[in-house]
């Protein structure tokens, strides 16, 4: 297992915010009653002219930052993941996504990532949700040194970019900061019997569970998506060209997030045996965040699990051509 | 400001037009919103003709006055006084609502011209609007934003989350006007949905009301819009009486006539306010 990191991935997006005021004409940072806990309240702090407020009022919220785009300044919209993507949908759709606004969501809290307080809390349906939403940029950083890269590329962008971010410290996957390019994926770890294609606190199991597979004898590519719309197509046809057998793996609904991204680059490219590791399409209960992960589908074991089944199809169909 | 009997005489005659073309336009898609379109004709008129400081041929010009409609529904009265204010010709209008029109069944501010903020879905103007003025702060410019709800459209729940952020956040360039034509799309707002009393309640979040008694008057709506720019730390709520289907006789306070209920009477529609 991975070490988790020092810094959170909500303490890198403060960090970042700060660092980029200068350079990003009319930054405003908007919270909707949980800056103490997304930890904009720094930013608030240094900058409070340019830090707004609006209490308990997500709607509210979204519209106001539409607003502001729309007169020329650069909104960076925090709150949770779950709310974001859901109380305020419409806000987000017809205000910022519709007329294409340069609106930023910093979606906190995303997946399981405040696991005990429960289901009520998780976010488990915004990626498919965001994902179909026309001018959206996806992204998905796997640790707090990628949370940087992806929070300034979106900030470096003209247009409405969705940022899911994790609560608390994930294990690291990056030593120093990686180059992030919005649409682009990488490869992390080599391996031509199967390719496990993860985002978000997957990756660092992927890696995991490749060194897993490696004792049996299989050699797993791990590839980072930390962009899930646009995603990297070049980089997943690559993969099924190569290894012909591709597992997914996120923290979330097995419908409409990563895996049925990748699934349609596949099906309309190269078809080959695929795997989705994900949350079987239920709700959970309160525990903590790892052991959420391990319980509802997203464990090294299932990641394993899937890996060979996803080789055994291979096999087959290798057997009958 | 102007408020001559000539500048009113002026500003009577534009809003003739601009209910004319309403009418035309929607009669010549075949639908669209009448009746809260020809509510709001007058409004539109003080707006663009009276009070906004905009330049048509710069329509993105920064320190521009801008106007939400947050009832987008309204949008033919809207794109009716931007044609006359020469945003672009008049003869866009008769592609309203069709394939390629820069003017879409709502407003749509990447199509049309002088459009500040595209809007559709009730409820959400009011914060936009919010967020512009509060713009101009941060950028210290000197812009108005006015925005333009409906009545029945503040049954909707984040209108009053807007409503307390700008008491709150108190801009002093934010004047909303309610269109109170008193009809939703089922029927009277009184019976769908009960939203009085309206004044109190813009009142008890903290904002300044003013009451135009006929929204039709163009003296009327000069005198509320004077007294709303007088007050500079709060936010201004004017609350606007009006008829749904003003200047059609068979449209006016008719609910069935929030859209195009019977497309067969669009002439006659046609004839009467080309008579007027």
């Amino acid at each position: 297992m991975k070490p988790l990191e020092s810094l959170a991935m909500r303490d890198a997006c403060a960090q970042t915010l700060l660092e980029m005021y200068p350079e990003v004409d009319g930054l405003v940072v908007l919270d909707a009653d949980v800056s103490k806990s997304t930890k904009t309240a720094e930013f608030a702090k240094l900058h409070q002219n340019r830090f707004l407020n609006v209490g308990i009022a997500e709607q509210n919220m979204v519209s106001m930052a539409a607003g502001l785009a729309a007169a020329g300044m650069v909104p960076v919209v925090n709150t949770c993941s779950m709310l974001l993507s859901t109380r305020s949908l419409d806000q987000l759709r017809q205000m910022v996504a519709y007329p294409c606004l340069n609106v930023k969501f910093m979606a906190h809290y995303g997946g399981y990532s405040c696991g005990a307080e429960g289901p009520t809390h998780h976010a488990i349906e915004d990626l498919g949700i965001i994902r179909s939403i026309p001018n959206m940029i996806l992204l998905v950083p796997c640790d707090a040194l990628e949370a940087r890269q992806a929070i300034r590329a979106a900030l470096k962008y003209q247009g409405p970019v969705y940022v899911r971010l994790s609560r608390n410290p994930v294990p690291g996957v990056h030593d120093t900061p990686p180059e992030y390019t919005i649409g682009k994926g990488y490869q992390i770890s080599p391996g031509d019997d199967l390719a496990i294609i993860a985002t978000g606190v997957m990756v660092a199991r992927a890696l995991d569970a490749a060194e897993a597979l490696a004792k049996d004898g299989l050699n797993a590519r791990v590839i980072a998506m930390p962009s899930i719309k646009p995603i990297d197509k070049e980089l997943i046809i690559q993969a099924a060209i190569e290894t012909g057998a591709i597992v997914t793996a996120e923290e979330h609904n097995i419908i409409g997030g990563l895996g049925s991204a990748v699934a349609e680059v596949l099906v309309e490219n190269k078809p080959v045996p695929m795997e989705r590791v994900g949350i079987q399409d239920c709700f959970s209960e309160s525990a903590e965040f790892f052991e959420l992960l391990d319980l509802y589908g997203m464990g090294v074991n299932d990641l394993n699990f899937a890996a060979k089944m996803v080789f055994k199809r291979k096999v087959v169909i290798l057997s009958l051509t | 400001m102007l408020t001559s009997q000539d500048s009113i005489c002026h500003l009577t005659t534009i809003a003739a037009s601009i209910r004319r073309l309403v009418i035309e336009m929607i009669a010549g898609a075949g639908h669209g919103h009448p009746g809260g379109g020809l509510s709001v004709v007058e409004i539109m008129t003080v707006l663009y003709f009276s009070l906004m400081r905009v330049d048509p041929s710069n329509p993105s010009w920064p320190d521009r006055d801008r106007l939400v409609l947050s009832k987008g529904h309204g949008a033919a009265a809207w794109y009716s006084a931007l044609a006359l204010k020469g945003y672009f010709p008049l003869q866009e209008l008769e592609r309203f609502r069709k394939k390629g029109s820069i003017l879409q069944g709502h407003p749509d501010m990447r199509k049309t011209p002088g459009v500040d903020m595209t809007s559709g879905s009730l409820g959400q103007g009011l914060s936009a609007a919010l967020g512009m003025a509060l713009a101009a702060r941060m950028q210290k410019r000197r812009f108005q934003v006015y925005v333009l709800l409906g009545d029945g459209e503040v049954q909707e729940g984040q209108i009053w989350e807007a409503a307390m952020a700008a008491s709150h956040f108190r801009p002093g360039n934010l004047i909303a006007i309610l269109d109170h034509n008193r009809l939703q799309l089922d029927g009277l707002v009184s019976q769908v949905m009960p939203i009085e009393p309206l004044m109190a309640k813009w009142q008890a979040f903290g904002w300044e009301t003013v009451e135009c008694m006929d929204g039709h008057n163009i003296a009327h709506l000069l005198q509320a819009f004077e007294t709303a720019q007088s007050v500079l730390d709060c936010p201004v709520m004017i609350i606007a009486h009006t008829v749904k289907g003003k200047g059609v006789s068979f449209m006016e306070n008719e609910p069935a006539w929030h859209g195009v209920s019977d497309p067969m009477r669009l002439p006659d529609a046609v004839r009467e306010v080309q008579k007027a």
